[in-house]
């Protein structure tokens, strides 16, 4: 496949590799670079990216997985509506996330209507095609998928289709780094920045974090080369301390990102304060309908109350996302807590820490745990 | 969940693009990508066109990168 396997040439890792190595050296102290998108998280493990680094470059996952991040109460106000008779179109990883007592793929067993779709567009295609239903969409995901919704909240609104809603969950990655740097117990160097995100929104949105904070950055692309050239480039700002944004992902990725993509979300979209999980309330973190779009709004025309209170299992994934604790470092992890019994979100999704670090085993933990 | 593969652009109609996976065709949504144009390589994220790749980018980067020794 044309740009996906150029970037994976095993002499460029390796020459890669060895340049990492000859940095980190010239640093001589723990450096903590955090890979904020849950893509990152699965391309790091998936290619054995930790096994080529040197033990002081250590890899720290972030909240990039929007599955992951989503409250409690998102999911229980989904299979509310669920339960009350709409058609729940979703993508597929928001399936099988724990609410407070309820999940999708449970309500769906209960003979709810419930439908995994690929795209937004889909769910619009099942609204056109189904007068009689009235659908709503699961609005999930970052800056890389709310264009994408936008789109179809103003095709519907071009179409007049009334029985098309969504329940809007976006969130914007920027306002979570802020956080993330301003929380002591955080440790960060360096970070590795969304590469779709920023084909979306662009390299500028991470000027802040050099300017406020001195933290470096480098937009970085999904395949081993260009995840070992990232951590390269962060290695060189450490050791240089000359502090920027850098864009590996060039190909892909300008300072300004797409301007079509940036329009339609502002059109649809108002910027509110939004919930994380496990982090709790950020500002202006999150997206909400704009009322010119309310009757798309599923919350604005069909408002429903749920009483979410989570019952507290154990599950620390609140800290595994924040890169605090690694998932082997929760007490549930493996056991009881595994892909086929998830306790948590970061379980659960394909792209949660707890799930890659499941599947794709962290070899430098087995082999210092001796077994 | 921010996947996006990248794949050859087929054929355009209006904001309807037709792209090449393997054997298949698939449809994609080119409204986010309106200058897209047939044989460019878009990154496909849930149905849409989020963006071009870069020829000339993606020849500099791995030029660059092969004179790291």
């Amino acid at each position: 496949m044309k740009y996906v396997f150029e970037f994976r040439n095993q002499n460029l890792t390796r020459a890669i590799a060895r340049k990492i190595s000859q940095v980190a050296e010239k640093i001589g102290r723990e450096v903590r670079l955090m890979e904020v998108c849950g893509t990152h998280a699965m391309a790091i493990l998936k290619f054995g990216i930790k096994e080529l680094l040197p033990p002081n470059v250590k890899l720290v996952s972030g909240p990039g997985c929007p599955v992951c991040v989503t409250p409690d109460e998102y999911i229980d106000l989904a299979c509310t509506y669920a339960r009350d008779g709409f058609l729940v179109a979703t993508f597929g990883d928001m399936m099988r996330v724990p609410g407070s007592n309820t999940s999708l793929i449970r309500e769906k067993s209960k003979g709810r209507k419930i439908k995994v779709v690929y795209s937004p567009m889909d769910a619009l295609e099942l609204a056109r095609s189904l007068p009689m239903e009235r659908v709503v969409f699961l609005g999930i995901g970052f800056e890389t998928t709310a264009p994408g919704v936008a789109a179809s909240i103003s095709a519907a609104e071009e179409m007049g289709i009334k029985n098309f809603m969504v329940l809007c969950g976006h969130k914007l990655i920027p306002p979570a780094m802020r956080v993330l740097v301003e929380d002591p117990r955080v440790r960060i160097d360096g970070f590795l920045c969304p590469g779709h995100v920023s084909a979306i929104i662009g390299s500028r949105p991470y000027e802040f974090l050099v300017k406020n904070y001195g933290i470096p950055c480098v937009v970085a692309g999904f395949e081993p080369v260009d995840i070992l050239q990232s951590i390269n480039l962060l290695l060189s700002q450490i050791s240089s301390k000359k502090i920027k944004v850098e864009n590996e992902y060039t190909r892909v990725v300008t300072p300004d990102g797409n301007l079509k993509a940036k329009q339609l979300m502002e059109k649809v979209f108002n910027i509110s304060d939004s919930q994380w999980r496990g982090i709790g309330v950020i500002k202006d973190s999150g997206l909400i309908i704009s009322d010119k779009y309310s009757l798309w709004d599923i919350q604005a025309r069909f408002p429903v109350k749920v009483s979410s209170s989570p019952e507290d299992r154990g599950c620390r994934c609140g800290e595994v996302l924040q890169g605090l604790i690694e998932p082997e470092d929760c007490a549930l992890f493996g056991d009881p807590c595994n892909p086929y019994n998830p306790f948590g979100p970061c379980m659960v999704s394909t792209e949660g820490a707890c799930n890659i670090h499941y599947r794709f085993g962290h070899k430098e933990d087995k082999i210092e745990a001796g077994n | 969940m921010c996947l996006a593969i990248p794949f050859k652009l087929l054929s355009i109609e209006g904001n309807r693009g037709w792209v090449e996976i393997g054997a298949t065709k698939r449809e994609v949504n080119l409204i986010l990508l309106p200058d897209a144009k047939v044989g460019d390589y878009v990154l496909v994220h849930a149905g849409f066109a989020i963006s071009k790749v870069e020829e000339k980018e993606a020849e500099e980067l791995l030029q660059i990168l092969s004179t790291i020794s």
